[in-house]
């Protein structure tokens, strides 16, 4: 059996509220949290990026996974926001963490679903029995310009997991990928914000994508939407996945616990990886949990997992992703934001 | 001057095609076109967009038209008028058929809008590029201008002026080619967004791709292709002020009035015979202005009349039974051939669930800019 050994997530707990950047630019907040179901996300700290968000989730990772980290052959670390153009974020977590030096580390980039793939390539690792446990990582401290859509649901954080062989949290039953020339995001060398297609990253890139890999996971395991406990999808804002989950068959009961975007954001490739681990926290033996991500550019990639009679033993060996998400929250006012995220420069 | 009839009609789907490019919107609407007319060759056609090269770069749209229609040899001729060019193409098709210079003519609108960024730039220049645009000012802002005017003078409320977008939502209802083809409320018109005071998101036509294509010839040979003529019995065309400081008052429409006055007198008839009427509401505010403009209401009294049921099912006159612009879309170039069609299909009975009863008599009106042109058809089934 092969699956999910090891599972952690972390969230920055900085916060800037939807009404604030709405005040700064003129918006009705009512209108925009009603058009994106979400009222605030996150915001790094000022010493916080990808790599020590990555480094925070890992950490949790190992305290449920229960092994040695020198026994991790593989880092795999999803992100559009790694510090360096050159230099790799996996290094700095493997010395951070005592992982390697015989491991095989590398930075995946695929939009928002770089996460997903950094833990299909360590979970294809592991079942073809090329190494015992490697890691893959979803975290980003995602970039929105001032004054764009994206500002209002941009957020930061992450989950990592384990995948491994031996007392396995929760077995991959089925993998899919659905991907094809779309591009409805992108960001070129030496820009500072990504750029986007409007509405065409709804229904030809988003929906196309999501209900292409979550469909074909469905056709591939002969399972349906009602047998499934729990099902997450990439939340680009609160409304996407929800209408992609009823699309399916789902109901709000079976997505609810993985939506974790109206508290927090969109973690980019942190996103539905981090709406995984806040299903994991709550599982129970049996549970199917179907999982979809999007990446723009674009491309899907989807899992079903089954929770094993493990994973109750170790859900409180760290702390979990909503109990995160809502501890201790320190609200930003836009000048803060802004000086935050460097989108200014400044001498303080 | 011969009589002229339309034998057959073709849309496309009014939406977001993403998958469907300028030249391949044209083609769908003009095969259909010449599908339902039965028809084996044409001998001449118009093709109508606003702005095709600044949408996507293409111009030179007789060509692309013939290429990607299977046309390649017929004469073709590319029609602009702003908002207005769908109509104008089907006038100049009439013009053709009518002078006796050739039988079989197409009209065929087109706009491909999805593909830009900044769709509000393309639109602005068909206003005043040096006093209205220059200045920042778009169309929603001219329209709410003349709103903010009309309301002042007349006493009509924000309510009320939202009655026209409910009404023409619940009529595209039953309208498969409508890109908005679901009911809205008065509380969703109200409290949708705030986009030129007073005018809200939903006061406003969407931006929509798609084509629409008609197909004339002269009345005395329809019968050889269709059993349900539709007789272009008047046809109306205007010219305004370029800039909407230049119009004598906020509250009119003066290329509307005097288009709808030739084609009546062309038509020989007046408002009382029309049973219904697709009008130009671009903006919640155009509808009424044009309502009244057309002879349907007094000056002043539309938004009213409008409010109390006088444009829908039932009342006056039936006023966009296929939605309008605001719910059945605004794919600008093609939007004066589409009201064409569905006053086509009105007539023919061929309109279903939305099919005005012993409809006999209607009335298209297609509007460039903030009434910089006007055209008017009046169809009739024969």
């Amino acid at each position: 059996m092969s699956g999910i050994v090891g599972y952690g997530s972390y969230v920055p707990s900085y916060r800037i509220k939807a009404a604030t950047i709405a005040a700064q630019w003129g918006d009705d907040a009512a209108t925009i949290e009603r058009g994106l179901l979400l009222k605030e996300k996150s915001v790094p700290g000022r010493d916080e990026d990808t790599i020590t968000i990555a480094i925070a989730a890992a950490k949790n990772a190992l305290k449920r996974a229960r092994i040695s980290p020198d026994k991790i052959g593989a880092v795999y670390i999803g992100s559009e926001s790694h510090p360096y153009a050159v230099k790799p974020s996996g290094t700095v977590l493997i010395d951070a963490l005592g992982i390697g030096p015989y491991v095989h580390v590398a930075d995946f980039e695929f939009a928002c679903k770089a996460g997903s793939e950094a833990m299909f390539v360590a979970y294809s690792h592991v079942k073809s029995g090329n190494m015992e446990y490697a890691l893959g990582i979803g975290a980003d401290t995602s970039q929105g310009a001032p004054g764009d859509a994206l500002e209002y649901s941009a957020s930061a954080g992450g989950a990592a997991f384990i995948f491994g062989n031996n007392n396995v949290l929760a077995e991959v039953l089925h993998t899919t990928s659905f991907t094809s020339d779309t591009a409805d995001f992108w960001r070129r060398e030496y820009q500072h914000y990504p750029r986007h297609g409007g509405r065409f990253t709804g229904e030809p890139a988003y929906f196309k994508h999501i209900l292409g890999a979550a469909r074909n996971l469905l056709d591939i395991s002969g399972m349906k939407a009602s047998d499934f406990a729990y099902a997450v999808f990439h939340m680009p804002n609160g409304k996407f996945p929800l209408k992609a989950g009823e699309t399916l068959g789902f109901t709000k009961a079976q997505m609810e616990q993985g939506w974790v975007v109206n508290l927090m954001g969109n973690t980019y490739s942190g996103s539905s990886p981090t709406g995984l681990s806040s299903i994991m926290d709550v599982a129970k033996p049996g549970d199917k949990i179907f999982m979809v991500s999007f990446g723009s550019g674009a491309g899907s990639d989807g899992f079903i997992f089954e929770a094993t009679d493990k994973l109750p033993e170790v859900q409180d060996l760290a702390p979990k992703t909503r109990d995160i998400i809502n501890g201790k929250k320190i609200y930003l006012d836009y000048g803060k934001y802004v000086a935050y995220r460097r989108k200014i420069l400044y001498n303080k | 001057m011969r009589d002229v009839a339309i034998i057959g009609v073709g849309l496309t789907k009014f939406g977001e095609h993403w998958d469907k490019g300028l030249r391949d919107l044209i083609a769908e609407a003009s095969l259909n076109a010449i599908k339902d007319a039965g028809v084996e060759k044409l001998d001449s056609f118009y093709v109508a967009s606003m702005s095709s090269g600044l949408y996507g770069f293409q111009e030179h749209l007789a060509s692309v038209t013939a290429d990607y229609t299977g046309l390649t040899g017929v004469p073709g001729t590319r029609v602009e008028s702003a908002c207005a060019s769908g109509g104008l193409s089907v006038r100049s098709a009439f013009i053709e058929v009518a002078s006796g210079m050739s039988d079989i003519v197409m009209a065929v609108g087109v706009e491909k809008m999805w593909d830009v960024e900044d769709g509000t730039f393309v639109l602005s220049t068909a206003s005043d590029q040096e006093y209205e645009a220059y200045n920042g000012v778009t169309f929603p802002g001219l329209y709410a201008m003349m709103a903010r005017a009309y309301m002042h003078k007349f006493g009509l409320t924000r309510e009320e002026l939202a009655a026209v977008p409910v009404k023409n939502h619940k009529h595209a209802v039953n309208n498969p080619y409508a890109q908005y083809p679901f009911e809205l409320s008065l509380s969703g018109v109200l409290n949708s967004s705030m986009v030129a005071d007073p005018l809200r998101l939903m006061d406003c036509s969407p931006i929509t791709d798609g084509a629409a294509a008609v197909i004339l010839c002269p009345l005395d040979r329809a019968k050889e292709f269709t059993d349900k003529p539709v007789k272009i019995r008047g046809i109306g065309s205007a010219t305004g002020p370029i800039a909407l400081h230049d119009h004598k008052e906020l509250t009119k429409l003066d290329a509307v009035n005097t288009s709808a006055k030739r084609a009546y007198s062309m038509a020989g008839v007046n408002s009382s015979d029309i049973s219904f009427v697709e009008v130009h509401d671009c903006f919640s505010i155009a509808e009424i202005i044009a309502a009244e403009e057309l002879g349907f209401f007094e000056h002043g009294k539309g938004g009213k009349a409008i409010a109390e049921g006088q444009g829908t099912y039932g009342g006056k006159v039936v006023i966009n039974p296929s939605g309008g612009l605001k719910a059945k879309g605004h794919p600008v170039g093609a939007t004066g051939v589409a009201q064409v069609i569905e006053a086509t299909l009105q007539l023919q009975q061929r309109a279903d669930k939305r099919q005005i009863q012993n409809a006999k008599i209607g009335m298209t009106q297609n509007m460039g800019g903030s009434g910089g042109s006007s055209v008017v058809h009046i169809l009739e089934a024969v």
